[in-house]
Protein backbone atom coordinates (compact mmCIF):
# COMPACT_ATOMS: atom_id res chain seq x y z
CA UNK A 1 0.00 0.00 0.00
CA UNK A 2 0.97 3.79 -0.16
CA UNK A 3 0.79 5.11 2.67
CA UNK A 4 -2.53 7.30 0.89
CA UNK A 5 -4.81 5.62 1.14
CA UNK A 6 -7.14 6.89 -1.39
CA UNK A 7 -4.60 7.20 -4.37
CA UNK A 8 -5.38 3.66 -6.60
CA UNK A 9 -2.78 5.02 -9.39
CA UNK A 10 0.80 6.46 -8.30
CA UNK A 11 3.32 6.27 -11.10
CA UNK A 12 6.95 7.75 -10.72
CA UNK A 13 9.66 8.84 -13.03
CA UNK A 14 8.16 6.14 -15.43
CA UNK A 15 10.46 5.98 -18.61
CA UNK A 16 9.74 3.49 -21.40
CA UNK A 17 11.64 3.51 -24.63
CA UNK A 18 11.89 0.55 -27.44
CA UNK A 19 15.52 0.23 -28.77
CA UNK A 20 16.73 3.96 -29.35
CA UNK A 21 12.97 5.59 -29.13
CA UNK A 22 12.11 6.73 -25.79
CA UNK A 23 8.58 6.78 -26.20
CA UNK A 24 7.97 7.95 -22.34
CA UNK A 25 10.54 10.32 -20.35
CA UNK A 26 9.99 10.66 -17.30
CA UNK A 27 6.14 10.63 -16.60
CA UNK A 28 4.63 10.93 -12.84
CA UNK A 29 1.25 11.25 -11.83
CA UNK A 30 -0.76 9.99 -9.04
CA UNK A 31 -4.76 9.10 -9.75
CA UNK A 32 -7.22 8.96 -6.84
CA UNK A 33 -10.21 6.90 -5.98
CA UNK A 34 -13.14 7.96 -7.66
CA UNK A 35 -10.82 10.13 -10.15
CA UNK A 36 -11.81 10.58 -13.92
CA UNK A 37 -8.56 11.46 -15.66
CA UNK A 38 -8.73 11.84 -19.60
CA UNK A 39 -5.44 12.03 -21.12
CA UNK A 40 -5.01 14.07 -24.00
CA UNK A 41 -2.22 14.25 -26.65
CA UNK A 42 -1.13 14.33 -30.51
CA UNK A 43 -0.44 11.09 -31.71
CA UNK A 44 2.75 9.63 -31.08
CA UNK A 45 2.45 11.62 -27.77
CA UNK A 46 3.27 8.12 -25.70
CA UNK A 47 -0.53 7.98 -24.27
CA UNK A 48 -1.33 4.97 -24.97
CA UNK A 49 2.16 3.60 -24.40
CA UNK A 50 1.66 5.18 -20.98
CA UNK A 51 -2.16 3.16 -20.38
CA UNK A 52 -0.45 0.37 -21.18
CA UNK A 53 2.48 0.21 -18.84
CA UNK A 54 -0.60 0.58 -16.23
CA UNK A 55 -1.28 -3.02 -16.12
CA UNK A 56 1.71 -3.93 -18.03
CA UNK A 57 0.52 -4.56 -21.65
CA UNK A 58 4.09 -2.66 -21.94
CA UNK A 59 7.05 -3.55 -19.71
CA UNK A 60 8.31 -0.02 -18.40
CA UNK A 61 12.03 0.51 -18.67
CA UNK A 62 12.37 1.90 -15.54
CA UNK A 63 10.56 3.93 -13.04
CA UNK A 64 7.77 2.99 -10.04
CA UNK A 65 4.26 2.06 -10.83
CA UNK A 66 1.84 1.11 -8.19
CA UNK A 67 -1.79 0.46 -8.78
CA UNK A 68 -4.01 -0.84 -6.44
CA UNK A 69 -1.38 -0.85 -3.98
CA UNK A 70 0.70 -3.85 -6.59
CA UNK A 71 3.62 -2.73 -7.50
CA UNK A 72 3.06 -3.36 -11.56
CA UNK A 73 7.60 -2.90 -12.46
CA UNK A 74 8.09 -5.53 -9.79
CA UNK A 75 8.68 -8.64 -12.21
CA UNK A 76 8.00 -11.39 -8.91
CA UNK A 77 4.14 -10.03 -8.44
CA UNK A 78 1.63 -12.08 -10.36
CA UNK A 79 0.53 -9.89 -13.17
CA UNK A 80 -2.52 -11.83 -14.01
CA UNK A 81 -3.50 -11.42 -10.26
CA UNK A 82 -3.31 -7.81 -10.31
CA UNK A 83 -5.15 -7.39 -13.60
CA UNK A 84 -7.73 -8.91 -12.59
CA UNK A 85 -8.70 -5.89 -10.81
CA UNK A 86 -7.53 -3.28 -13.95
CA UNK A 87 -10.63 -3.28 -16.41
CA UNK A 88 -9.17 -2.64 -20.10
CA UNK A 89 -11.24 -1.02 -23.32
CA UNK A 90 -9.37 -1.23 -26.41
CA UNK A 91 -9.81 1.53 -29.78
CA UNK A 92 -10.26 -1.74 -31.76
CA UNK A 93 -13.01 -3.91 -29.22
CA UNK A 94 -10.82 -6.97 -29.27
CA UNK A 95 -14.04 -8.90 -28.35
CA UNK A 96 -12.96 -12.70 -28.87
CA UNK A 97 -14.25 -13.56 -32.39
CA UNK A 98 -14.52 -16.98 -31.34
CA UNK A 99 -17.44 -16.67 -28.72
CA UNK A 100 -20.46 -15.15 -28.36
CA UNK A 101 -21.28 -11.96 -26.44
CA UNK A 102 -22.55 -13.66 -23.03
CA UNK A 103 -19.03 -15.69 -23.41
CA UNK A 104 -17.33 -12.89 -23.96
CA UNK A 105 -18.49 -11.77 -21.02
CA UNK A 106 -18.20 -14.67 -18.97
CA UNK A 107 -14.70 -16.50 -19.87
CA UNK A 108 -12.69 -14.48 -17.45
CA UNK A 109 -15.12 -14.87 -14.43
CA UNK A 110 -15.16 -18.43 -15.13
CA UNK A 111 -12.28 -19.58 -15.98
CA UNK A 112 -10.61 -17.82 -13.12
CA UNK A 113 -12.52 -18.82 -10.44
CA UNK A 114 -14.36 -15.46 -9.71
CA UNK A 115 -18.17 -16.85 -10.04
CA UNK A 116 -19.78 -19.41 -10.81
CA UNK A 117 -21.46 -20.27 -14.66
CA UNK A 118 -24.64 -19.25 -12.80
CA UNK A 119 -23.42 -16.08 -11.19
CA UNK A 120 -21.54 -15.09 -14.01
CA UNK A 121 -24.62 -15.49 -16.13
CA UNK A 122 -26.42 -13.67 -14.22
CA UNK A 123 -24.13 -10.40 -13.69
CA UNK A 124 -23.18 -10.52 -17.29
CA UNK A 125 -27.09 -10.23 -18.31
CA UNK A 126 -27.27 -7.31 -15.92
CA UNK A 127 -24.39 -6.02 -17.47
CA UNK A 128 -25.69 -6.42 -21.10
CA UNK A 129 -28.88 -4.41 -19.85
CA UNK A 130 -26.90 -1.14 -18.56
CA UNK A 131 -25.37 -0.91 -22.05
CA UNK A 132 -28.24 -1.71 -23.44
CA UNK A 133 -27.19 -5.07 -25.00
CA UNK A 134 -29.81 -7.45 -23.29
CA UNK A 135 -31.00 -8.46 -26.84
CA UNK A 136 -27.43 -9.02 -28.34
CA UNK A 137 -26.56 -11.81 -25.50
CA UNK A 138 -26.54 -14.80 -28.23
CA UNK A 139 -25.07 -12.87 -31.18
CA UNK A 140 -21.91 -13.04 -32.53
CA UNK A 141 -18.93 -10.10 -32.49
CA UNK A 142 -19.13 -9.67 -36.05
CA UNK A 143 -22.77 -9.40 -36.08
CA UNK A 144 -22.64 -6.22 -34.07
CA UNK A 145 -22.05 -2.70 -35.30
CA UNK A 146 -18.71 -0.54 -34.12
CA UNK A 147 -21.01 1.35 -31.01
CA UNK A 148 -22.36 -2.09 -29.88
CA UNK A 149 -18.91 -3.98 -30.29
CA UNK A 150 -17.31 -1.13 -27.80
CA UNK A 151 -20.00 -1.56 -25.27
CA UNK A 152 -19.80 -5.27 -24.87
CA UNK A 153 -16.08 -4.70 -24.35
CA UNK A 154 -17.07 -2.15 -21.12
CA UNK A 155 -19.20 -4.68 -20.29
CA UNK A 156 -16.80 -7.08 -20.61
CA UNK A 157 -14.10 -5.64 -18.54
CA UNK A 158 -16.85 -4.56 -15.78
CA UNK A 159 -17.58 -8.09 -15.63
CA UNK A 160 -14.19 -8.76 -13.54
CA UNK A 161 -15.88 -5.79 -11.46
CA UNK A 162 -12.28 -4.16 -11.42
CA UNK A 163 -11.83 -1.19 -9.38
CA UNK A 164 -10.16 0.87 -12.14
CA UNK A 165 -11.09 1.53 -15.84
CA UNK A 166 -8.33 1.79 -18.42
CA UNK A 167 -9.62 3.30 -21.53
CA UNK A 168 -7.34 3.53 -24.79
CA UNK A 169 -9.20 5.68 -27.36
CA UNK A 170 -12.72 4.03 -26.73
CA UNK A 171 -13.88 6.08 -29.66
CA UNK A 172 -11.45 6.51 -32.32
CA UNK A 173 -12.57 3.31 -34.30
CA UNK A 174 -16.00 4.36 -34.30
CA UNK A 175 -18.12 5.90 -37.06
CA UNK A 176 -19.29 9.40 -35.58
CA UNK A 177 -22.80 8.72 -35.08
CA UNK A 178 -21.76 5.31 -32.84
CA UNK A 179 -19.58 7.54 -30.51
CA UNK A 180 -22.48 9.03 -27.96
CA UNK A 181 -23.42 5.74 -27.11
CA UNK A 182 -20.35 4.65 -25.69
CA UNK A 183 -19.86 8.04 -24.31
CA UNK A 184 -22.87 7.76 -22.39
CA UNK A 185 -21.90 4.50 -20.76
CA UNK A 186 -18.75 5.70 -20.04
CA UNK A 187 -20.58 8.67 -18.40
CA UNK A 188 -22.85 6.51 -16.62
CA UNK A 189 -19.51 4.95 -15.08
CA UNK A 190 -17.99 7.84 -14.31
CA UNK A 191 -20.62 8.78 -12.23
CA UNK A 192 -20.94 5.38 -10.38
CA UNK A 193 -17.31 6.16 -9.29
CA UNK A 194 -15.12 4.57 -11.25
CA UNK A 195 -11.76 5.29 -11.23
CA UNK A 196 -10.63 5.87 -15.22
CA UNK A 197 -8.01 6.75 -17.22
CA UNK A 198 -9.05 7.36 -20.59
CA UNK A 199 -6.82 8.19 -23.28
CA UNK A 200 -8.78 10.11 -25.77
CA UNK A 201 -9.50 12.45 -28.31
CA UNK A 202 -12.84 13.40 -27.51
CA UNK A 203 -12.42 17.09 -25.97
CA UNK A 204 -16.36 17.58 -25.27
CA UNK A 205 -16.40 14.35 -23.23
CA UNK A 206 -13.12 15.17 -21.57
CA UNK A 207 -14.49 18.51 -20.82
CA UNK A 208 -17.58 17.54 -19.30
CA UNK A 209 -17.08 14.23 -16.99
CA UNK A 210 -12.67 14.58 -16.32
CA UNK A 211 -12.17 15.53 -12.90
CA UNK A 212 -8.51 16.40 -14.56
CA UNK A 213 -7.27 16.40 -17.85
CA UNK A 214 -3.56 15.72 -18.37
CA UNK A 215 -1.84 16.90 -21.85
CA UNK A 216 1.17 14.88 -23.04
CA UNK A 217 3.39 15.29 -25.68
CA UNK A 218 6.55 13.57 -27.00
CA UNK A 219 6.65 11.87 -23.87
CA UNK A 220 6.27 14.23 -21.25
CA UNK A 221 3.10 15.54 -18.96
CA UNK A 222 2.97 19.34 -20.00
CA UNK A 223 0.50 20.40 -18.76
CA UNK A 224 -2.44 18.94 -16.00
CA UNK A 225 -5.30 20.35 -14.21
CA UNK A 226 -9.06 20.71 -14.53
CA UNK A 227 -10.82 20.66 -17.78
CA UNK A 228 -11.77 24.46 -16.83
CA UNK A 229 -7.99 25.22 -16.73
CA UNK A 230 -6.84 23.39 -19.78
CA UNK A 231 -9.53 23.82 -21.98
CA UNK A 232 -10.28 27.66 -20.97
CA UNK A 233 -7.13 28.85 -20.03
CA UNK A 234 -4.20 27.25 -21.22
CA UNK A 235 -0.86 28.34 -19.82
CA UNK A 236 1.97 25.76 -22.02
CA UNK A 237 2.61 27.46 -25.62
CA UNK A 238 1.71 23.03 -26.88
CA UNK A 239 -0.94 23.11 -25.55
CA UNK A 240 -2.54 26.00 -26.85
CA UNK A 241 -1.54 25.21 -30.02
CA UNK A 242 -2.91 21.63 -29.67
CA UNK A 243 -6.13 22.54 -28.39
CA UNK A 244 -6.31 25.57 -31.39
CA UNK A 245 -6.05 22.77 -34.14
CA UNK A 246 -8.49 20.01 -32.32
CA UNK A 247 -11.26 22.30 -31.35
CA UNK B 1 -4.60 -55.59 -66.08
CA UNK B 2 -7.38 -57.55 -64.97
CA UNK B 3 -4.82 -60.24 -64.78
CA UNK B 4 -2.88 -58.47 -62.45
CA UNK B 5 -5.69 -57.29 -60.09
CA UNK B 6 -6.42 -61.05 -59.96
CA UNK B 7 -3.45 -62.18 -59.37
CA UNK B 8 -1.71 -59.51 -57.14
CA UNK B 9 -4.57 -57.41 -55.63
CA UNK B 10 -4.02 -59.56 -52.66
CA UNK B 11 -0.95 -58.30 -51.92
CA UNK B 12 -1.17 -54.78 -53.35
CA UNK B 13 -4.09 -54.36 -51.05
CA UNK B 14 -1.71 -55.50 -48.11
CA UNK B 15 0.53 -53.20 -49.32
CA UNK B 16 -1.77 -49.92 -49.06
CA UNK B 17 -2.44 -51.31 -45.46
CA UNK B 18 1.35 -51.16 -44.84
CA UNK B 19 1.41 -47.05 -46.74
CA UNK B 20 -1.69 -46.33 -44.69
CA UNK B 21 -0.23 -47.72 -41.50
CA UNK B 22 3.18 -46.02 -42.17
CA UNK B 23 1.36 -42.93 -42.78
CA UNK B 24 -0.58 -42.88 -39.65
CA UNK B 25 2.56 -43.38 -37.64
CA UNK B 26 4.16 -40.59 -39.21
CA UNK B 27 1.17 -38.44 -39.02
CA UNK B 28 0.70 -39.11 -35.12
CA UNK B 29 4.35 -38.34 -33.88
CA UNK B 30 4.57 -35.57 -36.89
CA UNK B 31 1.27 -33.69 -35.31
CA UNK B 32 3.12 -33.94 -32.09
CA UNK B 33 6.39 -32.48 -33.24
CA UNK B 34 4.40 -30.14 -35.08
CA UNK B 35 2.32 -28.86 -32.12
CA UNK B 36 5.53 -28.77 -29.93
CA UNK B 37 7.89 -26.50 -32.41
CA UNK B 38 4.93 -24.84 -33.66
CA UNK B 39 4.05 -23.22 -29.94
CA UNK B 40 8.37 -23.20 -29.12
CA UNK B 41 8.31 -20.58 -32.23
CA UNK B 42 5.38 -18.18 -31.24
CA UNK B 43 6.24 -18.08 -27.38
CA UNK B 44 8.04 -15.08 -25.88
CA UNK B 45 11.64 -16.70 -25.20
CA UNK B 46 14.40 -16.78 -27.94
CA UNK B 47 15.59 -20.08 -26.90
CA UNK B 48 13.23 -22.01 -27.36
CA UNK B 49 12.26 -19.81 -31.03
CA UNK B 50 15.84 -20.10 -32.41
CA UNK B 51 15.48 -24.58 -31.40
CA UNK B 52 12.18 -24.03 -33.48
CA UNK B 53 13.70 -22.51 -36.47
CA UNK B 54 16.67 -24.76 -36.44
CA UNK B 55 14.76 -27.59 -37.17
CA UNK B 56 12.46 -26.33 -39.42
CA UNK B 57 15.79 -25.09 -41.52
CA UNK B 58 17.50 -28.19 -40.64
CA UNK B 59 14.42 -30.27 -42.03
CA UNK B 60 13.18 -27.97 -45.07
CA UNK B 61 16.84 -28.14 -46.54
CA UNK B 62 16.99 -31.81 -46.73
CA UNK B 63 15.37 -33.97 -49.58
CA UNK B 64 13.33 -36.85 -47.31
CA UNK B 65 15.02 -39.47 -49.93
CA UNK B 66 18.44 -38.00 -47.91
CA UNK B 67 17.01 -37.96 -44.30
CA UNK B 68 15.69 -41.79 -44.88
CA UNK B 69 19.12 -43.23 -46.01
CA UNK B 70 20.78 -41.23 -43.44
CA UNK B 71 18.57 -42.53 -40.38
CA UNK B 72 18.03 -46.08 -42.46
CA UNK B 73 21.61 -46.62 -42.79
CA UNK B 74 23.81 -43.88 -41.51
CA UNK B 75 22.71 -43.63 -38.15
CA UNK B 76 23.13 -47.96 -37.58
CA UNK B 77 26.72 -47.06 -39.44
CA UNK B 78 27.92 -43.94 -37.37
CA UNK B 79 27.03 -45.95 -33.49
CA UNK B 80 28.37 -48.91 -34.40
CA UNK B 81 31.74 -47.04 -35.54
CA UNK B 82 31.62 -44.24 -33.15
CA UNK B 83 29.94 -46.66 -29.99
CA UNK B 84 31.17 -49.98 -31.02
CA UNK B 85 27.49 -51.37 -30.47
CA UNK B 86 25.32 -52.98 -33.03
CA UNK B 87 22.26 -51.37 -33.60
CA UNK B 88 19.47 -51.00 -36.54
CA UNK B 89 16.26 -49.87 -37.14
CA UNK B 90 13.71 -51.63 -38.97
CA UNK B 91 12.27 -50.46 -42.21
CA UNK B 92 8.56 -48.95 -39.97
CA UNK B 93 10.76 -47.27 -37.00
CA UNK B 94 13.04 -45.43 -39.34
CA UNK B 95 10.45 -44.68 -42.00
CA UNK B 96 8.19 -43.37 -39.13
CA UNK B 97 10.96 -41.51 -37.67
CA UNK B 98 11.66 -39.78 -41.57
CA UNK B 99 8.11 -38.86 -41.94
CA UNK B 100 7.21 -37.31 -38.06
CA UNK B 101 10.24 -35.20 -38.59
CA UNK B 102 9.55 -34.39 -41.93
CA UNK B 103 6.08 -33.80 -41.40
CA UNK B 104 6.38 -32.38 -37.90
CA UNK B 105 8.77 -29.62 -39.76
CA UNK B 106 5.77 -28.45 -42.40
CA UNK B 107 3.39 -28.64 -38.95
CA UNK B 108 4.93 -26.43 -37.18
CA UNK B 109 4.97 -23.76 -39.68
CA UNK B 110 1.33 -24.46 -40.23
CA UNK B 111 0.39 -23.70 -36.59
CA UNK B 112 2.86 -20.80 -36.23
CA UNK B 113 1.49 -18.99 -39.18
CA UNK B 114 -1.65 -20.28 -37.63
CA UNK B 115 -1.58 -18.38 -34.59
CA UNK B 116 0.30 -15.19 -35.85
CA UNK B 117 -3.02 -14.72 -38.53
CA UNK B 118 -4.63 -13.91 -35.50
CA UNK B 119 -4.75 -10.03 -34.49
CA UNK B 120 -2.53 -9.65 -31.44
CA UNK B 121 -5.70 -7.74 -29.90
CA UNK B 122 -7.18 -10.58 -29.31
CA UNK B 123 -4.53 -11.78 -26.77
CA UNK B 124 -4.15 -8.45 -25.09
CA UNK B 125 -8.07 -8.79 -24.24
CA UNK B 126 -7.35 -11.82 -22.69
CA UNK B 127 -4.22 -11.06 -20.76
CA UNK B 128 -5.92 -7.63 -19.60
CA UNK B 129 -8.75 -9.95 -18.33
CA UNK B 130 -6.43 -11.62 -16.03
CA UNK B 131 -5.95 -14.74 -17.96
CA UNK B 132 -2.34 -16.41 -18.16
CA UNK B 133 -0.90 -16.75 -21.27
CA UNK B 134 -1.84 -20.36 -22.06
CA UNK B 135 -5.08 -19.66 -21.04
CA UNK B 136 -5.84 -16.79 -22.94
CA UNK B 137 -4.06 -19.23 -26.15
CA UNK B 138 -6.50 -22.07 -25.20
CA UNK B 139 -9.01 -20.43 -24.73
CA UNK B 140 -9.23 -17.29 -27.35
CA UNK B 141 -6.21 -17.97 -29.65
CA UNK B 142 -5.87 -21.40 -30.75
CA UNK B 143 -9.77 -22.13 -31.25
CA UNK B 144 -9.53 -19.23 -34.27
CA UNK B 145 -6.25 -19.63 -35.34
CA UNK B 146 -7.37 -23.67 -35.53
CA UNK B 147 -10.43 -23.23 -37.88
CA UNK B 148 -7.65 -20.77 -40.49
CA UNK B 149 -5.05 -23.70 -40.27
CA UNK B 150 -6.83 -26.80 -40.79
CA UNK B 151 -6.94 -26.12 -45.10
CA UNK B 152 -3.39 -26.49 -45.15
CA UNK B 153 -2.94 -29.20 -42.49
CA UNK B 154 -5.84 -31.56 -44.37
CA UNK B 155 -2.87 -31.00 -47.46
CA UNK B 156 -0.18 -32.01 -45.10
CA UNK B 157 -1.78 -35.00 -44.26
CA UNK B 158 -2.52 -35.79 -48.20
CA UNK B 159 1.43 -35.08 -48.14
CA UNK B 160 2.62 -36.92 -46.08
CA UNK B 161 0.83 -40.02 -47.02
CA UNK B 162 2.08 -39.57 -50.72
CA UNK B 163 5.61 -38.95 -49.24
CA UNK B 164 5.06 -42.83 -47.84
CA UNK B 165 6.19 -43.86 -51.58
CA UNK B 166 9.85 -42.46 -50.73
CA UNK B 167 10.06 -45.17 -48.14
CA UNK B 168 10.28 -47.54 -50.42
CA UNK B 169 14.00 -47.00 -50.82
CA UNK B 170 14.67 -48.03 -47.55
CA UNK B 171 12.56 -51.39 -48.23
CA UNK B 172 10.11 -50.36 -46.54
CA UNK B 173 6.77 -53.22 -47.90
CA UNK B 174 3.98 -49.90 -48.87
CA UNK B 175 2.74 -49.55 -52.24
CA UNK B 176 5.05 -48.62 -54.25
CA UNK B 177 8.08 -50.79 -53.08
CA UNK B 178 5.83 -53.82 -52.99
CA UNK B 179 4.64 -52.48 -57.04
CA UNK B 180 8.18 -52.54 -58.19
CA UNK B 181 8.53 -56.25 -56.79
CA UNK B 182 5.01 -57.15 -59.38
CA UNK B 183 6.69 -55.76 -62.15
CA UNK B 184 9.65 -57.53 -61.56
CA UNK B 185 7.94 -60.61 -62.21
CA UNK B 186 5.40 -59.44 -64.62
CA UNK B 187 7.03 -56.94 -66.70
CA UNK B 188 3.80 -55.06 -66.88
CA UNK B 189 4.62 -51.42 -65.76
CA UNK B 190 1.77 -49.91 -67.66
CA UNK B 191 -1.09 -51.76 -66.21
CA UNK B 192 0.55 -52.10 -62.53
CA UNK B 193 1.34 -48.37 -62.17
CA UNK B 194 -1.84 -47.32 -63.56
CA UNK B 195 -3.39 -49.64 -60.78
CA UNK B 196 -1.00 -48.41 -58.19
CA UNK B 197 -2.17 -44.12 -59.31
CA UNK B 198 -5.58 -45.14 -58.94
CA UNK B 199 -5.27 -46.76 -55.62
CA UNK B 200 -3.54 -43.85 -54.28
CA UNK B 201 -6.19 -41.52 -55.30
CA UNK B 202 -8.78 -43.54 -54.20
CA UNK B 203 -7.55 -42.73 -50.72
CA UNK B 204 -7.20 -39.60 -51.08
CA UNK B 205 -10.37 -38.21 -52.55
CA UNK B 206 -11.69 -40.23 -49.40
CA UNK B 207 -9.72 -38.19 -46.79
CA UNK B 208 -10.41 -35.12 -49.10
CA UNK B 209 -14.29 -35.91 -48.67
CA UNK B 210 -14.04 -36.86 -44.69
CA UNK B 211 -11.52 -32.96 -44.71
CA UNK B 212 -14.41 -31.13 -46.16
CA UNK B 213 -17.18 -32.23 -44.29
CA UNK B 214 -15.41 -31.37 -41.06
CA UNK B 215 -14.55 -28.05 -42.18
CA UNK B 216 -17.97 -27.06 -42.82
CA UNK B 217 -19.39 -28.49 -40.08
CA UNK B 218 -16.51 -26.39 -38.01
CA UNK B 219 -17.34 -23.00 -39.94
CA UNK B 220 -21.36 -23.93 -39.26
CA UNK B 221 -20.55 -24.21 -35.26
CA UNK B 222 -18.28 -21.10 -34.96
CA UNK B 223 -19.53 -18.02 -37.52
CA UNK B 224 -17.69 -15.15 -37.62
Amino acid sequence: MTGKDNVKVHVKSLKKSFGQNHVLKDISIDIHEGEVVCVIGPSGSGKSTFLRCLNRLEQASSGEIVVDGYHIDDKKIDINKVRENIGMVFQHFNLFANMNVLDNLMLAPVDLKKATKEEARNKAMELLKTVGLADKADSFPSQLSGGQKQRVAIARALAMSPDIMLFDEPTSALDPEMVGEVLSVMKQLAKDGMTMVVVTHEMGFAREVAHRVVFMDDGVILEEGTPDEIFSNPKNPRTIDFLNKVL
Amino acid sequence: MIQIIQSYGALLSIAMGQTLLLALCGLFFGCILGVIFGLSSVVDHKVSRAIAKVYVNLIRGVPMIVLAFFVFYGIPYGIKTILGIKFTFTALQAGTLCLALNCGAYMSEIIRAGIQSIDPGQMEAARSLGLSYWRSMFKVVLPQAIKNMIPSIVNQFIITLKDTSILSVIGFPELVNKAQNVIAITFKSFQTWAIVAVMYLVVILALQQVANSLERRLSRDRER
